[in-house]
């Protein structure tokens, strides 16, 4: 099938944007201009582009601690974001939240979440709102690998199965929960099959490649407006950077991150545009520097951006 | 006025909110068919059906969790724990997501969620269902901790707990669903952060909250005939707590009792003491007692439990060492 032109642009486009955000702020914690940690999306673009590509304006996402991508691609504002993460007043959370809490519910961004599976209670609860509510609009809930370990995801599962709820759970499969490998920390390595338990449909899709994901990603959500509740995703991905600032990725060889490295997901995707005749090189390299450009003025905003003055410390956190 | 029991004002108000705001609805284990473990919720699923009286699974956790995300989505759930020993199992939504959710979204949000669970000794039930876990609770910046000891105020105050935008964790006690008292027909409210002075006094004042109240009524009628006439503040609401009131009764009597029947260390009563430390030192005539219940987890034997609790007999001989010294 060949694809619109501007919907390439545009996917190509969110998945740069993460790309560049994500090197940005790797940069900037090297140079110590960003406090703190991060845990980089970078790698993993093709997943929250193609599933949230496929969502409509109001209907509802949660994140994980690895959330800048799913934040930028759920019409995320750069600048708040960049800002956000260096705990700026300007921040989509007024600087309060930072990476690990990147959110932007006016948006349908429930947040993202410093707790690993800490969302799932959230997005299954906003399925039943949506349910009870009869708005039409769905959830789609992000977790890793680890989550899929933890008790609430199993507690989860259950009622949006037993309840019938519009939620499609996207499992990022990026092979490690931190340091330890899926294989070491999951008695079923297909993790799809932990669906089959609670009676929802799963399907595995190559993370790597935004068509792929976007057609199963567009099947569940149709699936879950219709009614048919709840469905599980897999997405094989891999994450770039080591699991935060510190980690010298010795669990992992350099061998495997090569071979992930030459699936990446924004070469796949342009590399077929081109091939199909969508999109001209020219037309990729304009979008490669719109990004830069709008990069640059984010990380501006940011660093010229003021901190919240004291008073805030003590606001928002009673109506 | 009439009197009903503090069970049926507890179904009263969930039945007026549940009549004024259709997007008031309530989850946990056992609350439909069942009516509740304690009966809170008795009749409400075949007044409401499934679609507003959830039956959930045994999944403190999740029943939190999505609690959480249904009030971020415009519902205004309200969450049964059927007994306050479970809230280990879901402490994670409660303190990572309910209660800071707002603050980290830098206000961006609200969650009008109220946790409804119930605590307390009395029934012989043991180490896991007979705790009071109040003081972790009010621990934790973002929630507020509500605990009435009379069905006036169990009625007042949960239908406030509802209606407000703040996540509220609403502490019954097992051992006064059967107590009855006086609740006018109609509608009323109690604002949440007011304590109320249950019986007016001059020379000591008992700071208490919850079943305790009526062990400080009983004390405070024996101590009366001794000539010791006590004060009592009945806080109702522990987060925020309503310090004011507690310090103007100590302007009066310059000595402070608090009865708590939870465990004494780090318990509700240290954080009491603490703030008049700060707050009322002047006032004071001597040091803070604490009536407390004991370090220990909470005995079956029913002449162990009754020991691992404040009684009247404690209450008095606090109140007769704060005058006599």
């Amino acid at each position: 099938m060949i694809m619109d032109k501007e919907l390439a642009k545009k996917l190509l486009r969110q998945m740069m944007e993460i790309r560049q955000f994500e090197d940005m702020i790797m940069e900037l914690l090297a140079k110590n201009i960003a406090e703190g940690g991060s845990h980089l999306y970078a790698g993993m673009e093709a997943v929250a582009a193609g599933v949230i590509s496929m969502l409509k304006h109001d209907d509802y996402i949660t994140s994980t601690h690895r959330g800048h991508g799913h934040a930028v691609a759920k019409d995320g504002d750069l600048k708040a974001l960049m800002a956000e993460i260096l705990g700026k007043k300007t921040g989509v959370c007024k600087g309060k939240g930072g990476s690990l809490h990147l959110a932007d519910v006016s948006k349908g961004n429930l947040g993202a979440n410093g707790i690993v599976a800490g969302s799932l209670g959230i997005a299954t609860g906003a399925g039943l709102s949506m349910k009870l509510k009869k708005t039409g609009q769905i959830v789609v809930c992000f977790f890793g690998d680890g989550a899929s370990n933890n008790g609430i995801f199993f507690e989860c599962l259950n009622m949006a199965s037993l309840w019938k709820l519009p939620v499609v759970y996207v499992c990022e499969n990026n092979l490690y929960g931190m340091s330890v490998s899926v294989k070491r920390a999951s008695a079923v390595e297909d993790l799809s099959k932990k669906a089959l338990a609670f009676d929802i449909p799963s399907e595995t899709v190559d993370g790597q490649d935004v068509l792929a994901v976007r057609e199963a990603a567009g099947k569940w959500i149709e699936q879950a407006r219709s009614g048919k509740g709840p469905s599980f995703i897999v997405a094989n991905t891999y994450r770039y950077y080591g699991h935060s600032r510190s980690d010298t990725r010795a669990y992992r060889t350099r061998e495997e991150e090569k071979f992930w490295r030459e699936r990446d997901p924004i070469k796949i995707f342009s590399g077929r545009m081109e091939e199909q005749g969508v999109l001209t090189a020219e037309e990729i390299k304009e979008v490669e520097e719109f990004v830069a450009k709008e990069m640059e003025e984010a990380v501006d905003y940011a660093m010229k951006s003021p901190y919240p003055e004291p008073e805030e410390l003590y606001t928002d956190l009673y109506v | 006025m009439r009197e009903i029991t503090y069970r049926q004002a507890l179904n009263e108000a969930l039945i007026e909110e549940m009549e004024r705001d259709p997007d008031v609805f309530l989850l946990g284990e056992d609350i439909a068919v069942y009516g509740g473990a304690y009966g809170v919720t008795a009749d409400l699923w075949k007044k409401y059906g499934d679609e507003r009286v959830l039956d959930t699974p045994i999944s403190e956790n999740a029943i939190v969790g999505v609690g959480l995300g249904a009030a971020l989505t415009g519902m205004r759930p309200v969450a049964e724990i059927m007994y306050i020993d479970f809230i280990g199992l879901c402490l994670e939504q409660l303190n990572n997501q309910v209660a800071k959710i707002r603050y980290m979204f830098g206000g961006k949000c609200t969650v009008p969620l109220t946790i409804r669970t119930e605590g307390g000794a009395g029934r012989t039930l043991g180490a896991h269902h007979s705790q009071s876990l109040e003081s972790w609770l009010i621990h934790i910046p973002g929630i507020k901790v509500v605990m009435p000891a009379t069905p006036y105020d169990a009625k007042g105050l949960l239908k406030s707990s509802i209606r407000e935008n703040n996540p509220v964790v609403f502490i019954e006690h097992k051992m006064l669903y059967n107590a009855k008292g006086g609740v006018p027909e109609g509608e009323y409210t109690i604002p949440i952060g007011a304590a109320e002075i249950k019986r007016e006094g001059s020379d000591v004042t008992l700071i208490t909250y919850s079943k305790m109240l009526f062990a400080c009524m009983e004390a405070a009628n024996i101590l009366e005939k001794e000539g010791i006439s006590a004060e009592i503040v009945d806080l109702r609401t522990l987060l925020p707590m309503d310090m004011d009131t507690v310090i103007k009764s100590l302007e009066k009597t310059g000595r402070a009792a608090i009865v708590e029947e939870d465990c004494k260390t780090g318990g509700t009563g240290a954080e009491i003491t603490a703030q008049i430390m700060e707050k009322a030192f002047d006032w004071l005539d001597g040091p803070v007692i604490r009536v407390a219940g004991e370090d220990v987890p909470m005995p079956k034997s029913p002449v162990l439990e009754k020991m691992a609790v404040p009684d009247v007999n404690k209450i008095c001989a606090a109140a007769r060492k704060l005058i006599k010294g």
